[in-house]
């Protein structure tokens, strides 16, 4: 690990000064949990940490429409045990409860949580070329072991998945992230926060040098809408997904899907807002295969790699299942 | 290389330390303070022997930067059993059933299910909780799916995880 | 020798450090401050094989707090020893990926590490193969594989019998590599004071690493000594020293410094060893009436460029049952990859695997209960060696865990019992692990004021070695255990071998008992009285193990029963119920041997389900080198686990009747799961671990 100054930010004006104006190899400091991971590993070099978990951007609030807004440096074990999160948005809270482990969750924040990033085993050895660390310098995943990397959303450059559980939720959600930078604040709508890798994999979001993530916004919950996570891995526990999905569906008087909500973990370089399937579902009776038949149209986009293309029989499995799910509990919920 | 110069309350004591702003909170327990309970198993968050109380908090020491952590309480294992040389229940219970055996996780274990009975008695849920509405106060109502999920965190290799949840589930009031 | 009496023996027994392992007062090696210490961090290399032409420390050295760097061209040379791998800094060639080639010395942890980043080495790089493929023209036949064995066994005729089976099963089963991986990653502290080496080390055997240290740096044995009271696991992966040893002796001579060596968790997966991956085909031929006429098992492995390391795999396979033909072989690939090494039943565990598999589609092919098949050919002797056992226990460990599981109930058809999306089987396999025995010395001391004091090199893993030995000192001296202390974990007590091959209870207790015999006959010639400054008895039971250790077959049995759940929609297997049933001789502390039948089956569990360790065609060594890539079972891996014993009286052991139950915990399990799994699907997955996406129905 490089040596590094610390400092601890006392407002968030100042550390965004101090990350934009001049200091190329600072970074801020969340939890820590995946940053010192990567320092460690020579993965992530900074020379001087701005420590933001001490921000006043550590409380969940209630909004006037009746959204909620989190602070970024709410740790994940409290997000995922407010009460109100726990009522309205389960899958929010299903998604942070499936990440990581206890002690990980009360280090890691909301703003961190999003921007940790790809677990891809030559991302993570700096004695091996990968692209994203090294533009450039190649992606052995590609020849080499991928069966846990991207099937959909990749590039020549890059086949790497995003790790974030809690990412996918708020993808599903059709959360807002607020942002400060040099150029004041401003707000990006998920998915929108996440790239595709595309020929610049060594960027994993649209955030520029200096900009701070200090909340992540709600819209009010739909009354009708049911929700869950769904995370498939090959380790009962603490374990990141191989494919995960964020699902909500709300029905109308007759049964049929008025809107679902679909997102994947595990298949992309972005938490995968799967907006074809939501489209094929509007209007269609909440049926096994009506599921598969939104499942198929969104999986027809992938481009499985050698030894990965059981993840989209998975994919597709797990859509058609947790969608059953919902349905059944919208209908007891709606009595019918 | 620089240092910074914190204050770390560790069971109950007082230290004031410069440290490298490159030591973990795991590297300053046991190579500054020689407290060498909370152990070094992989050093990046991926097995919990490290697992240490930060302010009321379980947490993975390892990936804890000491000089975040200015005028922090910290419980370490050496900190759980009374002055006296009475042991925390869960110690008790870890030694009764056997739920251990080479005993390297095992400070982990136990620090990492004290702070997973506070969490439970303070209703938080797991993945595994069927209803994330209704409060999981009772930490007597866990049932052994909860603590093993709850537990996860906290790899053991000698395979003592068939002791470690019935220890727990006792301390917990559970039988 | 006449058996022990039992008053201590058999009593459920807390462990004797319980208290200090769960106060965190128990010291493992690294957790030494001698106050003058340097922090040595490893350089691996980066190619798979080739040559160093160059390596430049000087940007490493310019860090401030940097104390040395040491590499082939400038470290002190050593003496060559039989394990090449010790040989460590004193050659440029490369054979593995991650092999040790530079050592940093640094005033702090942070620096060392930092500055090891900043050691510039130049290359000769040639072509590597590291992937093990049965077509590798260099397949080899080594002649012998471990423990002695030889590679190949032949008896009748093999293929006439296969020819003429009523049913037959000829099937190819894959195990990848799998670490070891104690919790606690292997660790060094040395320093010298003039010629005289104190090492306090993670091991499985003080004496063993005093011996080769000593070798290595043509020190008398007296001038070594290693402490190691508490050891974080081993698993076999640290029975003999590794590498970061010899290094950390040679920084610490070097720098003049005590030097505290951790190697991390990233580097256990390339120079601490790993189970060697197989390919094994089995062939098993049988009449109608399910009795074996064939058996054949050929197993396939590899080693590295520095050590021909065979595992005995099929060995286990010429003794467990009845057949007039048979032949079992081994064949090896030395391969540009990390040395393979010895991890908990090596041989058994992967070689079990692949026999009770396909012990299990045979009586699918046959119609009949597996645990029928297994029962039916029992063999009288020992097949191969023709001598008698000294005890065999498998079939009354089939019939009382069947009994228990509730085995009879069991419909054989595959892939009909569903709950939910749950696909439900039952699955059975046999364990077994040989009973062996070496040579130990030990002492026996009594004091004026009515303690005894036991004192022998053995070495405590987290078997319960500790707690075992007073139990049966305690007996010995007709004593109770709480008058019994007992000290270990020291190259400077009597020399003992080390805590593997489920030998260390059996041959520690032996000198044990002898000792304490002869401290008794001591006491009782001077009528009784104990000396103010105690008495002492001495013991070398050298000449007992060569005695009495021939013309019978020794070996502890089991068998496994496994409930597995398979879930139709995602492939995911969880193993919801696990019972093993063991006949293991005398248990000498039904507390801490319950945890190591428990422990194996754990470790068993995660071997079917979980573990693999990746190799990286392109570069050469093992990918997924963390425990966020290489699953090991967690608590939520793990359902019912139930593990009991059979009792087993066996004269011909040692002087405790006891067998060693370290490892045979993880024999079979797998092959339990294998077989359940079939029994929830219908289908055969040959290779493991039983991942989702093998399981996945699309």
């Amino acid at each position: 690990m490089r040596p590094f100054a610390y400092e601890r930010a006392e407002e968030a004006a100042g550390a965004i000064a101090t990350l934009t104006d001049g200091a190329p190899g600072a970074m801020y400091l969340g939890g820590g949990t995946n940053l010192v991971d990567l320092m460690k590993l020579g993965v992530a070099a900074p020379d001087l940490l701005v420590d933001v978990s001490h921000l006043p951007h550590d409380r969940v609030e209630q909004l006037p429409d009746g959204g909620l807004r989190i602070g970024a440096a709410v740790l994940n074990s409290t997000l995922a045990a407010d009460r109100t999160v726990r009522e309205r948005y389960p899958v929010l809270s299903q998604a942070l409860l499936a990440g990581a482990s206890g002690q990980l969750r009360n280090l890691a924040t909301v703003g961190g949580n999003l921007l940790q990033r790809t677990r891809c085993a030559y991302f993570m050895d700096v004695s091996k070329p990968c692209n994203k660390r090294v533009p450039g310098s190649g992606c052995p995943a590609r020849e080499g072991d991928h069966r846990n990397h991207a099937i959909i959303g990749h590039s020549e450059a890059c086949v790497a998945t995003h790790p974030s559980d809690m990412a996918v939720a708020l993808v599903a959600l059709g959360a807002t992230v607020e942002v400060r930078g040099a150029a004041g604040a401003r707000t990006i709508p998920l998915p929108g926060l996440h790239r595709l890798p595309g020929d610049a994999p060594e960027r994993d979001t649209v955030l520029d040098p200096g900009d701070l993530i200090t909340a992540v916004v709600l819209p009010p919950s739909a009354p009708g809408a049911v929700s869950r996570y769904r995370k498939i891995r090959d380790r009962a526990s603490y374990a990141f997904a191989v494919v995960s999905i964020a699902a909500l569906l709300e029905l109308d008087e007759d049964g049929a899907v008025r809107e679902a909500r679909i997102a994947f973990g595990g298949l992309a370089h972005a938490p995968w807002r799967a907006l074809v399937a939501e489209e094929e579902l509007r209007g269609l009776p909440a049926t096994a295969e009506s599921f598969g038949r939104a499942a198929d149209a969104e999986l027809a986009q992938a481009r499985p790699l050698r030894d990965n293309g059981f993840k989209v029989p998975l994919a597709r499995n797990l859509t058609v299942r947790t969608l059953g799910e919902l349905a059944a509990q919208a209908e007891r919920r709606s009595g019918r | 290389m620089p240092t910074n110069d914190i204050t770390l309350t560790v069971n109950g004591e007082r230290h004031d330390l410069s440290l490298d702003t490159r030591t973990s909170l795991l590297d300053a327990l046991r190579e500054r303070l020689d407290l060498t309970g909370a152990k070094k198993g992989c050093d990046h968050g991926q097995c919990g022997a490290c697992t240490v109380l930060l302010d009321g908090r379980r947490v993975n020491s390892c990936l804890v930067l000491a000089v975040a952590h200015d005028g922090a309480e910290i419980t370490t294992i050496e900190g759980l059993a009374e002055p006296d040389g009475e042991l925390h229940p869960l110690q008790t219970a870890f030694v009764e059933h056997d739920a251990f055996q080479c005993g390297y996780c095992t400070p982990g274990q136990i620090c990492s299910a004290v702070g997973m009975l506070a969490e439970a008695a303070a209703g938080w849920p797991s993945v595994v909780t069927e209803d994330l509405v209704a409060d999981a106060t009772d930490p007597a109502a866990l049932s052994d799916g909860e603590i093993r999920e709850r537990m996860s965190g906290n790899l053991c290799r000698c395979g003592a995880y068939a002791h470690i949840v019935p220890a727990i589930a006792d301390v917990a009031g559970r039988r | 020798m006449s058996a022990v009496g039992s008053l201590a023996i058999g009593t459920p027994t807390d462990r004797v450090e319980g208290r200090e392992k769960v106060t965190g007062a128990a010291r493992y090696a690294f957790e030494q401050l001698p106050g003058d210490h340097a922090y040595a961090w490893l350089v691996q290399s980066e190619i798979a094989s080739g040559e160093i032409l160059s390596l430049d420390a000087s940007p490493a050295l310019a860090q401030e707090g940097v104390v040395a760097v040491a590499w082939a061209g400038n470290a002190p040379r050593v003496a060559e020893v039989d394990d090449r791998e010790l040989s460590v800094l004193q050659s440029r060639t490369i054979s593995y990926r991650g092999q040790i080639v530079a050592v940093v010395v640094a005033e702090s942890l942070e620096t060392a590490r930092e500055a090891a980043a900043h050691v510039r080495i130049d290359y000769e790089v040639r072509d590597h193969e590291v992937v093990l493929d049965e077509h590798d023209p260099a397949i080899y036949d080594p002649g012998t594989v471990n423990a002695g064995y030889p590679s190949e066994s032949v008896q009748g005729d093999v293929a006439r019998a296969l020819a003429r089976a009523d049913a037959a099963v000829d099937v190819t089963y894959r195990t990848p590599a799998f670490h070891n991986n104690a919790m606690e990653p292997h660790a060094t502290v040395a320093l010298w004071d003039g010629d005289d080496l104190t090492l306090y080390d993670s091991n499985q055997g003080a004496s063993t690493v005093r011996d080769t240290l000593a070798q290595v740096f043509e020190l008398e044995p007296e001038q070594v000594r290693v402490i190691s009271p508490h050891v974080g696991g081993g698993f076999g992966s640290k029975g003999t020293p590794r590498p970061h040893v010899v290094v950390a002796a040679l920084a610490a001579r070097m720098t003049g410094r005590p030097v505290k060596l951790a190697i991390t968790r990233q580097q256990m997966f390339a120079f601490t060893g790993y189970r060697t991956p197989t390919i094994q085909r089995l062939r098993l031929g049988a009449s109608g009436d399910g009795q074996l006429t064939a058996i054949v098992h050929e197993a396939l492995q590899q080693s590295s460029r520095l050590r021909e390391f065979t595992e005995q795999t099929a060995v286990a396979t010429r003794m467990m049952y009845a057949a007039p033909n048979r032949r079992t072989a081994h064949r090896l690939a030395r391969l540009d990859v990390p040395t393979p090494s010895w991890m908990r039943a090596p041989g058994e565990a992967p070689g079990m695997y692949a026999l009770e598999s396909a012990l299990d589609e045979l009586a699918v092919e046959l119609a009949i209960d597996p645990v029928e098949l297994r029962i039916r050919n029992e063999p009288p002797l020992d097949p191969e060696r023709g001598i008698p056992f000294s005890s065999r226990g498998l079939v009354a460990c089939l019939r009382l865990g069947a009994e228990r599981f509730g085995w009879a109930e069991r419909d054989p058809t595959p892939g009909v019992r569903r709950e939910g999306d749950w696909l439900v089987g039952t699955g059975v396999a046999a364990s077994t692990y040989p009973a062996y025995r070496s040579p130990a010395t030990a002492t026996a001391r009594a004091e004026g004021d009515g303690s005894f004091v036991v004192r022998i090199a053995a070495s405590d893993i987290g078997t319960g070695g500790r707690t075992t030995l007073t139990l049966i000192a305690a007996d010995a001296l007709d004593q109770p255990a709480a008058r019994v202390t007992v000290e270990i974990g020291d190259s400077a007590l009597p020399r003992a071998g080390l805590a593997g091959g489920s030998m260390g209870t059996a041959s520690w207790g032996t000198a044990v008992t002898l000792a304490c015999r002869a401290l008794v006959e001591r006491i009782e010639a001077l009528g009784g009285h104990v000396p103010a400054d105690g008495l002492e008895a001495h013991a070398d039971s050298s000449d007992e193990v060569r005695a009495t250790d021939q013309g019978y077959s020794r070996h502890a049995y089991g068998a496994q029963f496994a409930e597995v759940r398979v879930d139709a929609v995602t492939g995911e297997a969880r193993v919801s119920r696990l019972l093993g049933i063991f006949a293991a001789g005398r248990i000498i502390n039904p507390t801490t041997a319950r945890s190591q039948f428990l422990g194996g089956m754990t470790m068993g569990l995660s071997m079917a389900l979980l573990e693999e360790s990746v190799m990286d065609r392109e570069f050469g060594d093992y990918l997924n080198h963390d425990l966020a890539g290489y699953h090991v079972a967690s608590h939520a891996d793990v359902g019912e686990l139930e593990a009991d014993w059979i009792e087993e009286l066996d004269d011909h052991l040692n002087p405790m009747g006891s067998k060693g139950i370290g490892e045979i915990g993880i024999v079979g399990t797998a092959a339990a799961i294998g077989n359940a799994v079939f029994h929830a699907t219908g289908r055969r997955v040959r290779e493991l671990p039983l991942r989702l996406d093998r399981l996945l129905a699309t």
